[in-house]
């Protein structure tokens, strides 16, 4: 079992809903109890702790609070104006929350696209050194997510020899600080996803036919053009599966903006969990958490059918 | 002719920044985990092996491990059983709401963690259940599923459904080509689902703080502490991980290698 | 080669019989009522083009396909409702299918021991040794090439001694050399255990060396079947003579009989054909001969009589193939035929441009049914770029993406 050959291993695309039956014959699918039997304790599973939890949680936003009642106690009712409310109190928190994962993914873009260039089409043909360079992409992973992001704070604390540094070269002016900053926010969120965005295009380049590459050189294309027309289009796929697993939790992350940032940078995941834990008003909370669900697939629904991939599973 | 120029320097070069980029937070937090540093490990202290020789010194770091450790076998297990069977139907067998449910484990992985552990906290409060270890497991379940069907499906997707069918000719019945030819060839794929599933449990934060009542797991308990002080031993949890999993990868890594040449040579 | 006894013994193979089998996916007919006797012990080719059902037909009487109707009969016993893995057939499949898991000897020995056999190995070893692999025994399959995983996934089958063995296209990855190496091969191995063999091929040369018995099959249903020999010599239907070899046909009327030959009208000729080897005895037929009996006949030279012969017409083009020369002649009124001469000192040669005349023997002519596509058959590369040889009575097949042969 190697990284590469679990990176790479393909998932054909989807038939379609039903395949038809010379379809799903010709893909080797049987029928029969089996396959029912197999599939009911996932889904059940998920039934009951995915769907159910989240009509719950549709529920609970509907619900008001009751006025005197003990803390946290919540009554039914059909309370639209949670909605309403919650997007006007907190609409400056779900712009953040977009915008620095915005910010975040096209950084993680950005930095991590040469980095799968390098270890999916410059290193290919030599497996160990692909895969060591793979191991070192996810090699943060191995480390607790706190702790890195909590290393990343006491490397630009005010104290450290990189700000230090970064003031004496005057990149940064005097009495500028990096850490509770909008800047540490997004630098946090860009490097704690920039595995998720490298791998999915590192397994689109390492498919990638170099003879095509070579077929642009010999079309008279530089290798700019070639880059432009062939590899780019080529990786889509992998682009848009990275900028997908980036971008959605980015959007929905508070602990980078809770270890970096400050009360100005908070995002709708600090002010969902604060709703929840702290004030303990259940119903706003889960307006809020409804809202930035639907936010998203509304977004990743837009997203995908314009970079028009069939299959994301 | 040679091709070196600085055009194609230019690439490598920037990928070995890029990767002192990803190591630098490990670093950092593996030369603090050997601070002399008592209660707040922010500023250099001096040199000491104490934390290593002395893990559970601060008490609710051993026992923070301990939750994480016994929730991650326990997620493993149900996870990755209950994910490989999906896997299994899904690539193999025919069904008529198939996209249904290819939707309904997909959708786990594009909601943001925040939403889902907002979404189980509100059932586990309306079924006036107490969050605590039971519910944590039960959460980390939820979402690991979803990442063990996409790993083992690839790995069926690729399987030779021709094996199977000369498993039968060759006088298998349908357990019998399960167990002796499906399982070990997709053993890669599950075992690298299962790893994915513990990883993930393991490092989970978000999810876990909404479900976890009193109960502290590792990532938790570092959260909570940060703002009073974060013990060393944290950082030698943290680097002792890192060591481990990085050894374990590195050495299948080198195994496939091995294995690549051994074939080399014999054919 | 001495044949280790415990392989296999004289009346291991048993009779394979197809009883109106028809399968169907959706509203697609693969297999279109097929009904067929295979005698124990003989080595038994379905030949067809890709798409004519012929893999179909073999995936039904492994067990791995269920029929729509009909029924599957080995020795006489009706195996239809059974499933694969207790049918007492063995398959060596297309891509050979070896479990990528087990070594050589594990792979050879997985039938044998689902069975239960205790000395599985040492038999596993026997079959290896009757196919000359017993050195790669501890081998992965991934480590061998091709032509010795072929070997072992035949060896995998024999060993379980299995009533019927169907053999899908085996040979199909093999280059060329190697593919000839493995046909004579084949047949000996088949000859010395004496197992019913049922090869499905659409190499017609392949179905030829080595069957004794040939069954050509087009769009789910078999067009003729019979002794190689005797199929290529009087082919009964367009189809069979194009896909099988190559033929000229030319259309005509038949004007007179006298009771053992035809005469027919041929573009203003007149052609015998011997009543016994035409299909149509009256009306519209297609007078048919292979290239190779053709001969070329310069301008004024003399033939004796009772000779067929067509033309005059002008050489289209000369090609050069070491054993033999073929030369396409255009005739007016009847297209292009093609010759083959083989290159001896004694034979006519023409150049293009020239005007011939080609000759041949009635005892070479064969008659076919005049309403037939005198295309059907005919291997050529079709608009999408994939060879079509399954054109049947003017049509194209149904392109269908399913899994057939």
């Amino acid at each position: 079992m190697s990284i590469a050959g679990v990176a790479k291993t393909a998932t054909p695309p989807a038939t379609g809903a039903g395949g038809g039956e010379a379809a799903d014959a010709a893909e080797g699918r049987r029928r029969g109890r089996t396959g029912y039997l197999l599939l009911l304790p996932g889904v059940l599973f998920m039934l009951a702790f995915f769907v159910a939890p989240v009509g719950a949680l549709l529920l609970t936003s509907l619900y008001e609070r009751v006025p005197g009642g003990p803390v946290g106690a919540t009554q039914p009712a059909f309370r639209l104006a949670n909605y309403t409310e919650a997007i006007a109190a907190y609409g400056p928190q779900f712009g953040r929350s977009f915008g620095y994962a915005l910010i975040a993914t096209v950084l993680a873009l950005l930095i991590g696209y040469p980095l799968a260039y390098v270890i999916g089409v410059r290193a290919r043909g030599k497996p160990l050194l692909q895969g060591l360079l793979l191991v070192l992409v996810i090699a943060p992973f191995f480390t607790s997510f706190i702790l890195r992001t909590i290393a990343w704070k006491q490397i630009l604390a005010d104290e450290s020899i990189v700000v230090a540094v970064l003031k004496g070269i005057q990149l940064l002016p005097d009495d500028a600080r990096l850490t509770a900053t909008p800047i540490a926010v997004v630098a946090g969120l860009t490097y704690n996803f920039l595995p998720f965005m490298t791998l999915p295009i590192y397994a689109s380049l390492e498919r990638l036919d170099l003879r095509l590459v070579e077929a642009g050189g010999d079309l008279y294309a530089g290798a700019l053009q070639t880059f432009r027309h062939v590899t780019l289009p080529l990786s889509l796929p992998g682009v848009v599966s990275g900028t997908l697993l980036t971008f959605i939790p980015a959007a929905g992350d508070y602990v980078n903006s809770a270890l970096l940032g400050n009360a100005g940078t908070s995002m709708i995941g600090n002010v969902i969990d604060s709703r929840f834990f702290r004030v303990v008003d259940y119903p706003t909370a889960s307006a809020l958490s409804v809202l930035l669900m639907l936010a998203i697939l509304l977004l990743v629904g837009l997203y995908v059918r314009r970079a028009g991939t069939e299959d994301l599973l | 002719m040679t091709k070196l120029s600085l055009g194609r320097l230019v690439l490598p070069v920037y990928a070995a920044i890029a990767f002192l980029y990803l190591l630098t937070p490990i670093a950092y937090t593996f030369a603090f985990s050997f601070n002399d540093a008592g209660r707040t490990n922010l500023v250099w202290r001096g040199f000491t092996l104490d934390n290593w020789k002395n893990p559970c010194g601060a008490p609710a770091v051993c026992q923070s491990v301990v939750n994480s450790l016994q929730i991650g076998v326990l997620v493993t297990i149900v996870s990755t059983v209950l994910g490989t069977m999906l896997a299994l139907a899904l690539v193999r067998y025919r069904f008529r709401f198939r996209s249904a449910a290819n939707l309904l484990l997909f959708l786990p992985l594009a909601t943001p963690e925040v939403v889902l552990g907002a979404a189980l906290l509100a059932q586990f409060l309306n079924l006036r259940v107490n969050p605590g270890f039971v519910t944590i497991v039960l959460a980390h379940v939820m979402f690991c599923i979803s990442f063990v069907v996409v790993t083992v499906k690839a790995r069926v997707a690729g399987l030779d459904p021709r094996l199977e069918e000369a498993a039968a000719d060759l006088y298998a019945s349908p357990r019998a080509a399960f167990w002796r030819v499906t399982f070990p060839l997709l053993l890669p794929g599950i075992a690298a689902a299962a790893l994915l599933a513990f990883s993930l449990s393991f490092d989970d934060f978000i999810i876990t703080n909404f479900n976890s009542g009193n109960t502290d797991t590792f990532p938790k308990f570092v959260y909570v502490a940060a703002t009073r002080g974060i013990p060393a031993q944290a950082n030698v949890v943290g680097s002792a991980m890192f060591f481990l999993a990085l050894l374990i990868v590195v050495a299948a890594q080198l195994v496939a290698a091995r294995r690549r040449k051994q074939l080399a040579l014999q054919t | 080669m001495v044949v280790p006894s415990d392989v296999a013994g004289p009346e291991e193979g048993r009779d394979l019989e197809l009883r109106g089998v028809t399968k169907r996916f959706g509203d697609f007919v693969a297999v279109d009522d097929l009904s067929l006797t295979i005698p124990s012990g003989s080595f038994f080719a379905l030949l067809g083009p890709s798409g004519c059902g012929k893999t179909t037909t073999l995936r039904m009487v492994a067990g791995l396909e269920h029929p729509s109707s009909g029924k599957v009969l080995i020795g006489g016993d009706d195996v239809t409702a059974t499933r694969a893995h207790q049918r007492p057939v063995n398959t060596v499949f297309q891509s050979y299918a070896l479990f990528p898991h087990l070594d050589v000897t594990e792979n050879v020995a997985f039938g044998l021991r689902r069975k239960g056999f205790g000395d599985a190995t040492e038999r596993a070893m026997q079959a290896l040794d009757l196919v000359e692999l017993r050195h790669l025994a501890r081998r992965r399959p991934t480590q061998l090439s091709g032509g010795q995983q072929q070997r072992v996934a035949l060896a995998r089958a024999i060993v379980n001694k299995p009533a019927v063995l169907l053999l899908d296209e085996p040979l199909g990855a093999l280059d060329l050399k190697l593919r000839r190496q493995m046909q004579v091969e084949l047949k000996r191995i088949q000859h010395e255990v004496g197992l019913t063999f049922v090869h499905v091929t659409h190499d017609q040369e392949e179905a030829m060396t080595m069957a004794d018995t040939v069954a050509v099959m087009n769009a789910g249903r078999i067009e003729q079947m019979g002794a190689p020999e005797a199929l290529y010599d009087l082919p009964r239907t367009a189809f069979v003579a194009n896909f099988l070899g190559r033929s000229n046909l030319l259309p005509g009327t038949v004007v007179e009989s006298d009771g053992d030959v035809l005469g027919v009208d041929v573009a203003g000729g007149r052609v015998h054909v011997p009543v016994d080897r035409a299909v149509a005895r009256d009306g519209k037929v297609l007078v048919g001969v292979r290239p190779e009996k053709v001969h070329l006949v310069a301008g004024d030279e003399e033939v004796p009589t009772g000779t067929n012969m067509v033309g005059p017409g002008t050489v289209r083009d000369v090609s050069f193939s070491g054993v033999s020369t073929e030369y396409l002649v255009d005739l007016p009124g009847l297209g292009t035929l093609s010759v083959f001469a083989q290159n001896l000192d004694a034979v006519v040669r023409a150049a293009r441009g020239d005007q011939v005349r080609l000759a041949w023997l009635p005892r070479h002519t064969f008659g076919l049914a005049g309403d037939e596509d005198s295309h059907a058959g005919v291997e050529t590369i079709d608009r999408d770029g994939t060879p079509d040889g399954a054109k049947t009575k003017g049509e194209k097949a149904n392109r269908v993406t399913v899994v057939t042969g």
